[in-house]
């Protein structure tokens, strides 16, 4: 194979012979292009004339380089032609019109005044907002005539998703919350330690844990790991037509699909809520023990000061962390536009939303809580 | 019989099996230098699983597919993307990367193979997008245009490189009979022009009489080559019954088989 190369020939006067030759294919097109670029623009007043003759092969990247000559713009009578070129070859430069390949100017998209881009946003997050208050509307509105007939329920689903989002998230929800309860009380215990006063580290972890940490942590998790997958699951539904089957033959995809894993959301982030308080209690003891606060005084300190109040507190919270959990990856995955990189966004959008809303829910219960009393 | 230095693919004594079920058993063929060569079989009958064998996605349980001598499915490193870089693939579905404009698709792997410059690199996409019937539509996602622009756009971008053999599988599914028959066209051009090899899985018969040079038919039920040679041959001088039925598109006798 003979690499692409390529000689100049200014010998007659007011005619430029640029000779090409060799293997011109993707890999050896390089060497020759932007250097026959720069001896067409150096001449634009004088035809040129292509010579072709000793060109042993001459693929799509080969006619390529040959129609980046022929487009340049050039001066009338200053022409380049294409000469000697393989009959074969010929005919694939002659299916291509270099004239339509003329480079254009373009000009810089207008960059929108700031009040515009502004009224955009509020634009998108009204719509946003809207979407998210309907698919709410649906979504109780099927949760509500599901519950009406629970027969008509598919228990096997909502048991196959509480079972993917809830037993299988038991070994990362434990391990956190272990971790949580062992690095929240090793730290407490060390600033509490110079006053003697080990023991109430006990009611502080206790406190934080079931009114807020316990909630909170599990349903970051459950956001990470079960909101993603009810995005990525629809998302993938949609493009796919999956969902739009369902709606033609008559099956309403939010009672299909969506109650399934709203109910499973709101049934498993309690009891999972729950199974995070008791992993991350026992983290603090096995750290309290070795500040010399037995487990019986543990106990005691934790039972006294955390009353059914917090506790229900807590689960109260855990449920609505379900309800938003689940609810946003289904919203999300409904949205999922076309395309595997739609799948990917409403995905991270379930994650992002989820949070947004956990954390927003958690202020809110906080107020609620304060002015209750609780 | 074709000297070596003329084969292109040799497929030798293939056996592929998913758990239990046997695809190929024992499946034997070469494909010759700058020939159009037809994969054809019912549904089923695992025409794209050997075609996956082919382009090194799937590794055989028994046999070998080699490409210009080269084992593929054994080749690591910089000798399997050697061979890769001779082998231009459409999938069945397009297989378009859905972030990407149908320009960016094209030129991925120009900007991954060779040392062309941008502008180098967007004009040769440009011109392969046209030479499908694109124009105007490089800045289109995948998720914006129809199914047989997909098609079109994943031959394209099969085409990046003017690769040595174009494996495409069923390219003219979906398309309406004009494009089909431009297609056609391209795929002859190409061979004439640059002397590549094509390998087309297909059901589209018409399309198989104008471009296919030699094709084999492949059985569901013998999981192997019923049929091998020109496709008029094989219409009008086939004795096997199930070849008959393929050409003349008659139905297959459903109760017979549930017997």
């Amino acid at each position: 194979m003979t690499a692409a190369a390529l000689k100049l020939d200014e010998a007659t006067p007011g005619k430029t012979v640029l000779y090409l030759s060799g293997h011109l294919d993707a890999y050896s097109v390089s060497a020759v292009w932007s250097d026959a670029l720069r001896i067409l623009r150096a001449a634009p007043n004088a035809p040129l004339v292509v010579d072709c003759a000793a060109v042993t092969y001459c693929d799509g990247a080969g006619v390529a380089l040959l129609v980046d000559l022929l487009r340049q713009p050039r001066q009338p009578g200053a022409e380049v032609t294409v000469e000697n070129l393989a009959p074969d070859y010929r005919t694939l430069l002659d299916q291509v019109d270099p004239a339509s390949y003329r480079i254009a100017p373009t000009q810089p998209p207008p960059r929108l005044p700031l009040i515009a881009r502004l009224g955009h946003a509020t634009a998108s997050l009204i719509h946003e907002s809207r979407a998210q208050i309907s698919f709410l509307g649906d979504a109780a509105s099927a949760l509500v005539g599901a519950l009406r007939r629970p027969a008509a329920l598919r228990w096997r689903d909502i048991l196959a998703v509480a079972e993917e989002a809830g037993v299988n998230a038991l070994p990362i929800v434990g391990l956190v919350a272990f971790l949580l309860g062992v690095i929240l009380t090793f730290q407490s215990a060390i600033a509490m330690r110079p006053f003697g006063a080990e023991v109430y580290v006990a009611d502080l972890v206790g406190l934080s844990l079931l009114r807020e940490l316990g909630p909170l942590m599990t349903a970051i998790l459950l956001a990470g790991r079960s909101s993603a997958a009810f995005a990525a699951e629809l998302g993938t539904m949609k493009v796919g037509d999956e969902l739009n089957a369902l709606e033609t033959m008559g099956i309403d995809p939010m009672r299909f699909m969506v109650v399934p894993r709203l109910l499973a959301g709101v049934v498993v982030a309690p009891v999972l809520t729950v199974y995070a308080d008791l992993i991350g209690l026992a983290g603090s003891a096995m750290i309290m023990s070795l500040f010399n606060v037995p487990l019986v005084t543990f106990v005691q300190q934790v039972t006294g000061i955390v009353g059914s109040g917090d506790f229900f507190g807590g689960l109260a919270k855990s449920l609505v962390f379900g309800a938003i959990v689940a609810g946003i990856g289904c919203l999300r995955g409904i949205q999922t536009g076309s395309g595997a990189a739609a799948v990917g966004r409403s995905t991270t959008s379930a994650v992002v939303s989820g949070l947004v809303l956990i954390v927003f829910a958690d202020g809110l219960f906080a107020v609620i809580y304060y002015h209750l009393g609780i | 019989m074709a000297r070596a230095s003329d084969i292109v693919i040799r497929v030798e004594h293939l056996h592929t099996a998913f758990g239990s079920h046997v695809v190929h058993d024992d499946v034997s063929f070469d494909v010759r230098r700058g020939e159009v060569f037809g994969i054809l079989g019912g549904s089923g009958s695992g025409k794209s699983v050997l075609l996956r064998h082919m382009i090194g996605l799937y590794r055989a349980q028994r046999g070998r597919v080699l490409i210009e001598d080269e084992d593929l499915a054994q080749a690591q490193g910089r000798t399997r993307i050697a061979i890769l870089k001779k082998i231009g693939v459409m999938f069945q579905l397009g297989a378009l990367f859905g972030s990407m404009t149908l320009l960016e698709n094209v030129r991925l792997p120009l900007e991954v193979h060779t040392g062309l410059s941008e502008d180098e690199m967007n004009l040769i996409a440009r011109m392969k997008l046209d030479l499908v019937g694109l124009k105007g539509f490089e800045n289109y996602l995948s998720a914006q245009i129809s199914g047989g622009m997909v098609k079109r756009a994943a031959i394209a971008r099969a085409m990046a490189l003017d690769p040595r053999i174009l494996m495409l599988d069923e390219p003219s599914a979906g398309l309406d009979p004009v494009t089909s028959a431009g297609l056609d066209r391209l795929i002859l051009r190409l061979r004439d022009a640059l002397g590549i090899t094509v390998v087309v899985v297909t059901h589209e018969l018409a399309s198989i009489y104008t471009i296919a040079d030699r094709v084999i038919m492949l059985d569901k039920h013998s999981k192997g080559i019923v049929a091998e040679g020109a496709p008029a041959d094989l219409r009008d001088h086939s004795d096997n019954p199930w070849v008959q039925r393929f050409f003349n598109r008659e139905p297959e006798d459903v109760e017979a088989n549930n017997a």
